[in-house]
């Protein structure tokens, strides 16, 4: 069964495939396992993560496109979604009609783009998508009027999903399911889904092709495959998937703004999350996806503790100061473009080869 | 028939013809631009404005593209070259603030000749670096490159907030360089004008070493087949360095120029340029040095035409310039990397 839910596209490691255990199992159960709101929002940024990556590894792992435009593409579906619950009240049928005007928009947006660009060069599509994407932040945070400019939109979602909707609550054995455990599981539950249909992606002859492509598309085209298509359709393919994680992060975040969805600095995380997790393995999204989000949230009180402690030398505590955790992972991403282009994923089925 | 094939020896090869058609597109933006602006002498103030800023971007621009051109390599680190020229800048301008503050004209240019000087060669050294470091283990594989400058920019970028911290800083102009000169109702700001004259030596400068020189004949040769230069037996691994050093060096230069035009300093200074700069590379074609110049004209032309008509879609109204731009020319106004 997990065979084919996974598309036969297993691990192939054991390490791997225990540390993908771990983290299905933690991720499921997280609003059982720990108390406190921290543990939970982790676990939700995690799932919704997981989804944006693999949407991203869809174009750069798989295809060979390097986008900087997919943070827009996950705006659009939040703002999407985050607009319609604000604008026409917080009920299921607002949520969803949002959802596919963004769908809609962002796809069509998505296709002009990789006709325009995908046709020439794969380097012109990085600058083209790097310009449009600052563009259409800036276009955002401007049009106050419509998006609530730089301070976003906060709004509420459908009853169901509020912290005050209590399903049933168990107080003997600590089992309490309010709309926030609901809305967890809401986004647990798309982020699976959305992963396998990647995997199923990625493994059909459709996928093969992308894979070709990216191998060397000169041949892909002379063996008679219409690049510009499969590039075009990967392109949309991977912002759809990218939106539908906007809209799981609007529900979950119940706020919408520009630092959130459009900034660079998240089109960065991405761009780490999928290099040192591995590009092209889809694994590699998710084990990313969550040593990134962990050590966002966890490596800098680390940091802290050794900025501290180092005060009295000079210059170090300031390498070691908590907000600049992005400098080393900045190193790590060039050391891993370097000497594991496969990211971690690919070390660990090295491991395996090797033996 | 015997006129043609007889050509007197004397005769130059047959030149190729200049193709002047997208040089008209920037007076044309300009012209049109008038009467929705109305007044002449805002419409004065904006172009001279528009020319500067697009003088500046150019100086940017111009390192990027040739890069480019020559190695097929597309630096996002660049930005990060910005950012540390104008840092250097200011560290340099610090300790000269009686020179900076002062009336005096001579004193004024000597401080920020200094400034500039001090930022060009510290990103002049940094860009040989990064070469090294960074670029060099991954040419010819545009994949890897794009994602490893990014990477060092990312590196630089915190690098900065270590070394000069991570607030706004103050980048104040000389006190003779405020202000404007005013010819009759036009006022002309005179940093402005001072960006205008950079920005020309610097295009007048590239053209004559690119055209006039055997070293810029080399460069283009590269530019335009590099086995062929390779088979000739020059080293063109030393031409490349030595491109990248200069490049990274006008970044430098850039960067401080347009430091001084904001009047701040953060560190994300250059990813707000690099999106100018990169649409006004993908404009001109990638690799030419004329269609980068005019690029960034036009860019600045339409940012501040629409900065002042209708600010909200300013950037938008550059990223709808290279859509109609790419749909006439796929490669650029003037393609040259043929790759």
């Amino acid at each position: 069964m997990i065979q084919s839910a996974l598309s036969g596209d297993l691990p192939r490691s054991r390490v791997l495939s225990f540390l993908l255990a771990a983290i299905f199992l933690v991720l499921a159960f997280t609003p059982f396992l720990f108390s406190g709101s921290q543990p939970i929002n982790t676990a939700a940024k995690i799932c919704i993560f997981i989804v944006l990556v693999a949407s991203y590894d869809l174009l750069l792992g798989y295809t060979g496109i390097v986008s900087f435009a997919h943070t827009m593409f996950f705006g659009i579906g939040g703002y999407g979604v985050g607009l319609a619950l604000y604008g026409w009240g917080p009920t299921w049928t607002s949520a969803g009609l949002g959802l596919v005007i963004a769908l809609v928009v962002g796809t069509v947006l998505a296709f002009v783009i990789g006709l325009l660009s995908l046709r020439v060069r794969a380097i012109f599509y990085a600058m083209i998508t790097l310009a449009v994407a600052s563009a259409f932040a800036i276009l955002a945070s401007q049009l106050s009027e419509y998006t609530g400019g730089e301070d976003g939109r906060s709004f509420r979602v459908p009853p169901l999903l509020r912290p005050g909707s209590v399903l049933f609550d168990i107080p003997a054995i600590g089992l309490r399911v309010d709309g926030r455990v609901l809305s967890y599981y809401l986004v647990f539950v798309s982020a699976l889904l959305l992963l396998l249909a990647a995997f199923r992606i990625v493994n059909s002859p459709f996928g093969r092709v992308l894979q070709a492509i990216r191998e060397n598309d000169f041949r892909a085209e002379s063996l008679g495959y219409n690049v510009v298509y499969y590039r075009t359709v990967a392109n949309c393919l991977a912002a759809g998937m990218a939106m539908l994680a906007g809209a799981m992060s609007a529900i979950w975040v119940r706020y919408t703004g520009p630092d959130t969805t459009l900034s660079f600095a998240i089109m960065l995380d991405i761009l780490l999350m999928v290099v040192i997790g591995g590009m092209g393995t889809l694994y590699g999204a998710v084990i990313g996806a969550t040593l990134f989000i962990l050590a966002q949230n966890y490596l800098q009180k680390l940091m802290g503790v050794a900025s501290e402690a180092t005060s009295a030398l000079p210059l170090i505590p300031h390498l070691l100061h908590p907000d600049r955790w992005l400098l080393w992972l900045g190193v790590l991403f060039i050391l891993s473009v370097y000497f594991f282009p496969n990211g971690i994923v690919g070390k660990l089925r090295e491991m395996v080869r090797g033996r | 028939m015997a006129t043609t094939t007889s050509r007197p020896a004397s005769d130059d090869l047959p030149k190729t013809p200049r193709d002047l058609l997208p040089v008209f597109i920037a007076p044309i933006i300009a012209l049109a631009a008038l009467p929705l602006v109305g007044s002449p002498t805002t419409w004065v103030t904006l172009t001279v404005a528009a020319l500067a800023m697009g003088m500046m971007i150019f100086v940017i621009a111009s390192g990027l593209t040739l890069i480019f051109g020559l190695m097929d390599v597309l630096n996002f680190g660049h930005g990060a070259f910005i950012a540390i020229g104008a840092y250097m800048a200011m560290t340099v301008l610090a300790p000269l603030s009686g020179w900076v503050q002062s009336d005096a004209l001579t004193l004024n240019l000597a401080a920020l000749f200094l400034a500039v000087l001090a930022a060009m060669i510290g990103t002049g050294v940094l860009g040989w670096a990064f070469e090294r470091v960074i670029v060099r283990p991954v040419y010819g594989q545009h994949l890897k490159q794009i994602l490893i400058t990014m990477g060092g920019l990312i590196v630089a970028e915190q690098l900065i907030h270590v070394v000069w911290g991570g607030d706004q800083k103050p980048m104040p102009l000389p006190g003779g360089l405020r202000g404007a000169i005013t010819i009759g109702d036009f006022a002309l700001e005179k940093f402005r004008l001072l960006a205008v004259a950079v920005g020309l030596t610097v295009f007048i400068a590239m053209q004559l070493v690119l055209n006039r020189t055997k070293v810029g004949l080399l460069i283009r040769a590269g530019v335009e087949n590099r086995e062929m230069v390779e088979a000739l037996g020059y080293r063109i691994r030393q031409l490349f360095v030595g491109v990248f050093v200069v490049g990274s060096a006008l970044a430098g230069l850039g960067g401080t120029m347009w430091a001084l035009y904001r009047e701040t300093l953060t560190a994300a200074i250059g990813g707000d340029v690099m999106v100018l700069v990169f649409i006004v590379i993908i404009i001109g074609g990638l690799g030419s040095v004329g269609g980068c110049f005019l690029g960034a004209i036009l860019v600045a032309l339409m940012a501040n035409y629409t900065g002042y008509l209708v600010p909200k879609i300013a950037v938008a109204s550059n990223i709808l310039l290279m859509v109609a731009i790419l749909m006439w020319r796929p490669q650029g106004l003037y393609p040259v990397a043929r790759r």
